[in-house]
């Protein structure tokens, strides 16, 4: 095997997973506590995606775009949570599917009408379009910057909820809702807190990978069912579990469309490969799901039930 | 008092329930539709009821998990396709024969609710929503990454499935099959629902523990029920193969499993004729949006999230006799 293809994908996957990590912890941690799923949580990401294009063509900063795309992001996630989002949290999760499906149907509206049907993309600065070499390995600098965020953000979101009082009431609403507020917790503002965290960290991911690939409408529709799968996979709830099962997912996901057909090759005929590889790759994740759930059908990390 | 008694027995006597008159009432509706809109120079607009029942025939079969059972399968679209490629794949080889298409679909539908279901059954409520969802995107990627299929294009249907006597080739023949398709999916739903199954399903549904506790295991009983709703929404893929002669990857895509599930609660979740009904509205509502603006999906968006938060009874409840 080509050792310097094999690390490269590596990093790929690594990256994907820590984008799918900023995606599904939002999802993860909206669900734990708030026991609300949200299919919107993927129109942030677009809306990121879309608003951090925007951005940077029109102040022709990069810096600029990241700090006024994320505020820009939290106002809209506020917004939606007061308008809609509230009133579903005491309805059963038919109605939540259903209408944050509904909110998906606006959004990528919205998205059509104010960008169009074409992508957006996002030139990076001179700097960040370069490749740095790291031994046996050429990689783009910006994949490395992606993966820097992305490990940053998951320090910080276990900083945030391990070792700060926020953190602390975040998880008492999660464990005990009743609870928390019978001890003087105001659950509301953390619900509006976390909803808006986790459009945050899925906008900024949208962000990320717009110079890789660019902002498109319905961007958010394909990779938000990857992040249910990522969270099906650590457990529903669990940060953690969501940290390991995305760099799981991203690893298994890039590593076999990378090489599945070189490894079926060796068994069947290059033909059968060629055809198999392909359909197998993609399938991989899921096969991956229904394999965990087959042997703990609560995920790897459940999270401690109330 | 005898004249009283020779009258009431010479009067027939047909009793039909508020549901079975909405049911007939529909059937005839859709029995009349293609004569009457022939008469108003609108044959156009046939099309959209054939698809609304196309669909519904789906729906119908999403309302048999979803609303008798309670399990919130979110990847139905995949049978849709899987039913539709039933039909593509063998006339891409060359074979036409309508039967062996039915039998594809009815046998790949069965199997494919059977293995996923069986998994996603070890769950429930939110876990049974993103299992089945994650189920039907791989259906939808496994399609796209067929090269020989067309892939992400699509397959072009170049022959309808051949029956004898029925000649699908013939749109208003294929039209009065699915008015038939969906009269047997609805006295289908009735059946279950009546039938000792459909009891114990009703029962699982309100308390698997207490059912537990009764005897029955309801795990069974939720795997066969959802086998079913898997092939009869199957059935329609198949007859949707048929009426668009195109089949691609993007009729499995989430969104479409998304809208099957808007259509069962427009209608009226866990009665008869409501998904049906529902279909039905979800094409006209979508027929005319479409023609006001290319962004209608907003408003359709902003429709979905009012009926979710205020109409909760779908429109089954409006009818005479429908349930409240």
């Amino acid at each position: 095997m080509d050792w310097a293809l094999f690390v490269a994908q590596a990093v790929n996957g690594l990256q994907l997973g820590l984008l799918l990590f900023l995606i599904a912890s939002g999802l993860t941690l909206v669900f734990g506590i708030m026991d609300l799923v949200n299919l919107a949580h993927g129109s942030f990401y677009m809306l990121g995606a879309f608003i951090g294009a925007s951005l940077a063509a029109w102040t022709g900063s990069l810096l600029l775009a990241v700090l006024l795309t994320l505020p820009a992001v939290a106002v809209i996630a506020l917004a939606v949570e007061i308008g809609v989002i509230k009133r579903l949290y005491p309805r059963g999760h038919l109605d939540q599917v259903l209408a944050t499906f509904g909110l998906i149907l606006c959004f990528d509206a919205a998205a059509l009408y104010l960008w169009g049907p074409s992508g957006l993309s996002l030139a990076l600065p001179e700097v960040l379009r370069g490749r740095l070499s790291l031994g046996v390995v050429e990689l783009p600098a910006w994949r490395l910057v992606i993966i820097a965020a992305g490990l940053g953000i998951a320090f910080g979101l276990w900083a945030l909820i391990a070792r700060t009082r926020i953190g602390m009431q975040i998880r008492a609403g999660a464990s005990d809702r009743a609870m928390a507020e019978a001890l003087g917790i105001r659950v509301g503002p953390i619900f509006s807190l976390v909803f808006a965290l986790g459009a945050v960290m899925a906008g900024l991911a949208g962000l990320l990978i717009t110079p890789v690939t660019e902002a498109s409408v319905g961007m958010g529709n394909d990779v938000i069912i990857t992040a249910f799968v990522v969270i099906i996979i650590g457990g529903i709830g669990s940060v953690t579990g969501s940290f390991v099962a995305a760099l799981l997912v991203g690893l298994v996901d890039t590593l076999g469309r990378a090489f599945l057909d070189g490894l079926l090759a060796s068994v069947l005929s290059a033909q059968a490969a060629e055809t198999a590889g392909p359909a197998v790759a993609s399938m991989l994740v899921y096969l991956l799901m229904a394999a965990v759930l087959a042997f703990r059908p609560a995920g790897l990390f459940p999270p401690v039930t109330r | 008092m005898t004249a009283a008694r020779a009258t009431r027995s010479i009067r027939p006597r047909l009793r039909l329930s508020a549901e079975g008159r909405i049911t007939l009432a529909l059937i005839a509706v859709f029995l009349l539709v293609p004569p009457l809109l022939a008469v108003l120079g609108e044959p156009f607009l046939t099309k959209v009821f054939h698809r609304a029942m196309i669909l519904g025939l789906a729906a119908i079969g999403l309302n048999l998990a979803l609303g008798f059972g309670g399990l919130i399968g979110f990847g139905h679209a995949a049978f849709i396709g899987l039913g539709a490629y039933a039909v593509g794949i063998p006339v891409h080889y060359g074979y036409e024969n309508g039967f062996l298409h039915l039998a594809c679909a009815v046998v790949g539908c069965g199997l494919f609710a059977l293995i996923t279901g069986a998994i996603s059954l070890r769950t429930r409520a939110v876990h049974f929503i993103m299992i089945t969802l994650a189920f039907g995107q791989m259906a939808y990627f496994l399609f796209v990454s067929l090269d020989a299929y067309g892939g992400d294009d699509g397959l072009v249907l170049y022959a309808r499935s051949r029956f004898p006597l029925l000649d699908f080739d013939d749109d208003r023949v294929l039209y009065y099959v699915t008015l038939a398709a969906v009269a047997a999916a609805l006295i289908l739903t009735r059946a279950i629902t009546r039938s000792r199954f459909g009891l114990v399903i009703r029962a699982a549904k309100g308390s698997e523990r207490r059912t537990r506790t009764a005897g029955f295991d309801p795990q069974p009983y939720f795997l066969t029920l959802y086998v079913i709703s898997g092939i009869v929404t199957g059935v329609a893929g198949f007859l949707l193969a048929n009426f668009t002669d195109f089949i691609t990857p993007e009729m499995m895509a989430w969104t479409r499993s998304g809208e099957l599930l808007f259509m069962v609660i427009l209608g009226g979740i866990a009665t008869i004729t409501g998904p049906l009904i529902g279909a039905a509205a979800f094409l006209l509502i979508e027929e005319v949006l479409s023609g006001f603006t290319v962004y209608w999906q907003f408003f359709f968006g902003l429709l979905l999230i009012a009926v979710v938060l205020a109409f909760r009874n779908g429109l089954h409840s409006l009818l005479p006799g429908g349930r409240p």
